[in-house]
């Protein structure tokens, strides 16, 4: 297989990087953002469950 | 006339629905792109034969070209989500065009990098300021702005709405990326340097490029989606639908 | 003014300056293309005269590279359909230069010589494999023959 490239192996290459790394992150991103997005909403729930049941305690609010 | 073509897509404007039909797509576009993109960088980097004049350099050309296209197919078919967001004020078309601008920003990013990486060693300098270069460059600052404006807003549908409006303003540079080559060769009063010629290239070397247009079309697809999906988690978090979603999602895990 | 208009009017203010700085680009990149592109012949009927610098657009002159033996001072001449104008350069060419070459040159000129600062090649859009166009060219030459032949025949 011609790796070398004539003599852009250089070029060619680094073209072919950013076009997978780039578009990797592109991929990954909004995975990663809708996995926070249901944690976030899951704790979010969560909150005002306790809130609907003062009895239980509350580990991140406090009631006065 | 088919009836169902509207109904369907009227459907489609539901966030419940465009959730699950997003999910459901989403794998086989994405797989799809996968495997044409793999053949299509495996021909244009070893099958296809070197072209007479740039030798093996010109293999860049199977990254930068679809790339090139689609950041100015993106913008198309972001125009068109934020104009029916904007006019008949459907969410699922606003969050659409939203969710277009990320990804195409990263071809535009994309096309300039391999574009100076092969103006290089063909050209002689990695950047000129010409107007097809420049107008390119001004495209990734609008889709850019396009991203900052929605985020930069509390309210996700104000921001929405704001940045739809940037993306109409913006459209009027998508033809002038287009045709600035052409616009830019005839104010060269008739030189005989041959900028550009009729678009010519063997058939050899023709399939893996559009191989690797087919690619980045059906990968365009997966990314949106995925983002689409995303985002509605986030502003449709109040609705019944998504904690019935949490809840189906939890009794999976 | 409160904070969230104040953010507003930044958010406005910033997407203005954006869009002028855009415009601005594209203006500049323009008007430079648009009139600093010179063919050999325009700089012979004085078109390029009001310009301490400019583009000069043309072709290798086949045969016309000289290259100096220890220096990287190089000398060629480009030439259009009715002109021809000598050029020199100091510097690394692009891979691309070399005779029939569409080059833009961007210097002045110095007593009837271009001096060039900056020598780009400029290629087209046309892509084949070696071999068909090694097969083209062949194919051109033997018509040549052939009209010659013919036009022989004719006399």
């Amino acid at each position: 297989m011609n790796l070398a490239m004539g003599a852009y192996g250089f070029y060619v290459w680094t073209a072919v990087a950013v076009f997978l790394i780039v578009l990797l992150i592109d991929t990954l991103a909004p995975l990663a953002r809708r996995r926070r997005n249901l944690r976030e909403l899951r704790a979010r729930i969560a909150r005002q469950e306790n809130r609907r049941r003062p009895g239980t305690p509350s580990s991140h609010e406090s009631h006065p | 006339m088919a009836n169902w073509v509207p109904l369907w897509l009227h459907r489609l404007g539901s966030p419940p629905v465009f959730y699950r039909f997003a999910g459901a797509v989403r794998p086989w576009a994405l797989g799809l792109a996968l495997a044409l993109g793999a053949v299509a960088l495996y021909a244009g980097l070893f099958v296809a034969p070197a072209d007479y004049q740039q030798g093996d350099a010109y293999r860049i050309i199977f990254i930068h070209v679809p790339s090139a296209w689609m950041s100015l197919f993106i913008y198309g078919a972001m125009t068109l989500a934020a104009f029916v967001g904007l006019v008949w004020r459907i969410k699922i078309a606003e969050v659409v065009a939203m969710e277009s601008a990320p990804v195409g920003a990263a071809f535009t990013f994309i096309t300039l990098a391999t574009g100076s990486l092969w103006g290089k060693p063909m050209w002689g300098t990695w950047w000129t300021w010409d107007a097809r270069l420049t107008s390119e460059l001004v495209l990734l600052f609008i889709y850019l702005g396009i991203v900052g404006l929605y985020h930069s807003f509390e309210d996700r549908r104000q921001g929405a709405r704001a940045a739809c409006f940037l993306v109409l303003v913006g459209a009027v540079n998508v033809p002038i990326v287009h045709f600035s080559v052409n616009w830019w060769n005839t104010l060269h009063q008739g030189s005989t340097v041959r900028l550009v010629g009729p678009s010519h290239i063997e058939a050899s070397m023709l399939w893996p490029l559009l191989t690797m247009m087919a690619a980045t079309k059906l990968y365009y697809i997966a990314s949106l989606f995925a983002r689409v999906r995303a985002d509605l988690i986030a502003s449709e978090g109040g609705k019944a639908w998504v904690r019935e979603l949490l809840t189906r999602e939890e009794g999976a895990a | 003014m409160n904070p969230t208009r104040k953010r507003r009017l930044a958010i406005v203010i910033s997407v203005l300056v954006a869009a002028v700085v855009a415009v601005g680009l594209i203006v500049f990149a323009l008007q430079r293309n648009m009139s600093y592109l010179f063919t050999p012949s325009q700089v012979q009927e004085g078109q390029a005269t009001q310009y301490p610098t400019f583009r000069l657009g043309g072709m290798v002159k086949s045969g016309s590279i000289q290259r100096a033996a220890d220096t990287l001072k190089v000398s060629f001449i480009v030439v259009d359909d009715g002109g021809a104008m000598p050029v020199e350069y100091t510097g690394i060419l692009p891979d691309l230069f070399r005779d029939n070459q569409s080059v833009i040159a961007t210097g002045r000129m110095d007593s009837g010589r271009f001096i060039a600062s900056e020598v780009l090649a400029k290629h087209d859009e046309n892509y084949m494999p070696k071999e068909l166009k090694d097969a083209m060219a062949k194919a051109h030459e033997n018509r040549k023959i052939e009209d010659t032949a013919t036009q022989d025949a004719g006399k």
